[in-house]
């Protein structure tokens, strides 16, 4: 422990000290003394993607596929700034990241050096926190700290910004074994009081309803909601974020909730008397019109991590601050020793008019098309793959189409970006969730426009022998923002139609990867299975599909959960 | 309603900005604010005033406490509690006028803490609307200029804010 180490050892010491395998980046000016200690190690694996913002997308698909913090490294400047969408995605999901960012030396902050900005400034309303390490003293303890608080309580990115003179000196090195924050202690725990009313307003519910969302995901509490909802018996949808937290295929599952939700978890949303949302934020995808949500009285119970979720957007009646898996092994620990059960009458009558609501079949669409539907594709898809492929999207209608036709039986195989809807997520994402999952299939469901927002990164999938398989639902639109003209703007298509579009076939092919153009029907479960049957290539399939095809049901922006538009 | 929040932070480079602009990004008003260091050199003392509905107000003292560096949020306007505030005012104070200024300095015991032929700079301390009263009573023209700190707040009795 004499020898002292230089600030770039000591910061790839910390990284093995927090077991980190891989990390995603792009070396620059400002981290070359970190990316030279990264050379003369192996337990650190460094992964060069083509763009920064790709390199946060990777580390966050990484982090939601498997139970790990994500971790990535960018230069000062323009490396950084490149690296805000990515981090700002993972804020909106709450994913756990440590972004280790470069700075200019500590003499030129401040001074307009080249590739200088100010990087806590620019990051700081998108990270759960940020330092800036300014005496080499504080290198070992502030990663420390950023892991611990990138993972801790409500997760989020966490960046640490190093000089680079920093990183050039020199002190003895301890990685602290904890850490003590005065100001920071996450609650786990619910309040026994509070999980025991909730108890008896499950007990007492005639019109219960299971709301799950990303939540149940982060604290890895998949195993205790499902056995809540299985002992209980009362519907459960999952929100976007939370898909695959209750297994899809399960009876007690109504789908997917909000703006493009069913209709039978939007109709029993808006009509239940007890709600019991777990990990979820009612935000405005999802319930829609707060003041419509509320002209239904019903009771709500919100568990969640986090205080100021709750109560936010809508008032809520027992309020548990916890951790979704601590609270729910509680919860059902006192249920079971509880004599009573809920009404089954009136459990079996709202099961009735749940069923109604399921009978409309919400998500029908022409299965006879002679033209592709991109809705089949996904079915298809989710055969080929028998539901056990890790999906990620970017953003769009394929995503929407990706979460209402791909059944999520189990937690961390949905990878998207939710709460900012960033598009170019998909694919930096699916080939993070690839390094995470080496041995799992990996299928990045997404659209032309999407796509060549990270379409650089096909060369990185080169690099590293990334056998992903990319389903492009081309409908030569951007589809969302067309379908959204065709509602509410009166047919003017202003510039989202998809004009002078690559040969993706020969794109891929560039990369030296397999491309595939897929415009019949009946081409749809072949190609799946040609590509899958290519184990250590990356597959691009181009699905030339039906440009005037719609995600239904919809909420439009501002209704409430029953003004949905069907098919 | 008008509240005023007391907090402690971590006394740090960037604390103040993380508080700042948390207000600014969800659009929440700040009245004032006032920071120092305390007795202790590691923790700054903050108090905010706001007006808002008590919903926002809940929200706002939520989102304060989940900034990592805060260490202890209170909502002084929930207890009893003491605010006053600092104001300098420099006026024009010439002939007969500086007798009368001084004389209304004296009723809102006030001090004149630097004088010239031709002017006053007083200091005055006291909740906001005592200033404001103060303002009222000496002719406007002869404002030349007004700082004012914006209020600090203490809990009464055994009401402490403490890391």
């Amino acid at each position: 422990m004499d020898t002292e180490l230089t600030g770039a050892e000591i910061t790839i010491r910390c990284l093995q000290e927090e077991g980190v395998d891989y990390i995603f980046g792009y070396p620059g000016g400002a981290v070359l003394y970190i990316y030279d200690e990264l050379f003369k190690q192996d337990k650190v694996k460094h992964v060069l993607v083509r763009h920064e913002q790709a390199a946060v997308h990777a580390a966050d698909g990484y982090a939601r596929s498997s139970t790990k913090v994500g971790v990535a490294l960018v230069t000062s400047g323009p490396g950084v700034t490149n690296a805000v969408t990515g981090i700002a995605t993972a804020y909106m999901d709450s994913i756990p990241l440590v972004i280790i960012s470069g700075q200019v030396p500590t003499h030129a902050i401040g001074l307009d050096a080249f590739q200088e900005v100010d990087t806590v400034g620019i990051t700081r309303p998108c990270v759960k926190h940020n330092f800036l390490v300014k005496d080499i003293a504080e290198l070992a303890t502030t990663i420390k700290k950023a892991f611990y608080i990138a993972s801790t309580g409500r997760p989020g990115p966490v960046l640490v910004d190093i000089p680079k003179d920093v990183s050039q000196q020199k002190t003895a090195f301890a990685y602290p074994e904890s850490v003590a924050m005065r100001s920071y202690h996450p609650i786990t725990k619910g309040h026994a009081g509070q999980i025991k009313k909730a108890a008896q307003l499950i007990l007492d519910a005639k019109r219960p309803m299971i709301y799950a969302g990303g939540g149940v995901i982060l604290s890895n509490a998949a195993m205790q909601l499902t056995e809540l909802v299985r002992m209980l018996g009362f519907p459960c949808t999952n929100t976007l974020m939370g898909l695959g937290g209750f297994p899809a295929t399960d009876k007690h599952s109504v789908g997917m909730l909000g703006m493009h939700g069913t209709y039978e978890a939007n109709m029993a949303m808006q009509h239940c008397d007890v709600l019991i949302a777990i990990g979820a934020r009612f935000d405005d995808r999802v319930i829609g019109n707060p003041k419509h949500f509320s002209n239904e009285e019903r009771k709500i119970i919100h568990i969640d991590i986090d205080p100021s979720s709750i109560s936010k957007r809508v008032k809520v009646d027992v309020p548990i601050v916890g951790s979704v898996s601590e609270v729910l092994v509680e919860l059902i620990k006192l249920l079971k020793t509880r004599k009573e059960r809920p009404d089954q009458i009136a459990l079996k009558a709202w099961w009735t008019q749940v069923d109604l609501w399921r009978a409309r079949d919400c998500l029908k669409y022409d299965r006879a098309s002679a033209i592709i539907k991109p809705q089949m594709v996904v079915e298809k898809l989710y055969q080929a793959t028998k539901g056990n492929a890790f999906i990620t999207s970017d953003v769009g209608q394929h995503q929407m189409w990706a979460a209402q036709f791909y059944k999520f039986d189990k937690p961390r195989r949905w990878i998207n970006s939710g709460g900012l809807g960033t598009m170019g997520f998909g694919l930096p994402a699916a080939m993070g969730v690839q390094f995470a999952n080496p041995r799992g299939s990996v299928a990045c469901i997404t659209g032309e426009a999407s796509i060549q927002m990270c379409i650089q990164e096909l060369s990185t999938c080169k690099q590293y022998g990334l056998p992903l398989k990319i389903v492009n639902l081309n409908n030569r639109y951007m589809g969302m923002v067309r379908q959204w003209q065709e509602f509410f703007h009166g047919n003017r298509y202003a510039e989202s139609y998809m004009n002078a579009l690559p040969d993706f076939v020969k794109l891929a092919e560039s990369y030296g990867h397999v491309g595939m153009k897929i415009e019949q029907p009946g081409d749809i479960e072949g190609a799946l299975k040609e590509a899958f049957k290519l184990k250590d290539r990356l597959v691009f399939m181009d699905f030339i599909t039906d440009q005037t095809e719609n995600v239904f049901p919809m909420i439009p922006g501002g209704k409430g959960l029953s003004e949905m538009i069907l098919v | 309603m008008r509240h005023i929040i007391s907090l402690l932070m971590e006394n740090e480079a960037g604390a103040l900005s993380r508080v700042a602009g948390l207000f600014s990004a969800r659009g929440y008003n700040i009245e004032s604010l006032t920071v120092a260091p305390t007795e202790d050199p590691t923790l700054s003392r903050m108090t905010l005033v706001t007006v808002d509905s008590d919903d926002v107000v809940e929200q706002i003292t939520k989102q304060l406490n989940k900034l990592i560096e805060v260490v202890k949020v209170v909502d002084l306007s929930d207890g009893v509690h003491i605010e006053r505030e600092l104001m300098l005012v420099k006026v024009r104070a010439v002939d007969k006028g500086r007798e009368e200024i001084k004389r209304m300095v004296d009723i809102f015991r006030g001090r004149i803490i630097d004088v010239t032929d031709t002017s006053y700079t007083i200091e005055l301390t006291g909740t906001g609307s005592k200033l404001d009263a103060f303002l009222d009573t000496i002719e406007r023209s002869t404002i030349l200029e007004t700082v004012r700190t914006g209020a600090s707040g203490i809990g009464r009795g055994e009401r402490i804010l403490k890391a």
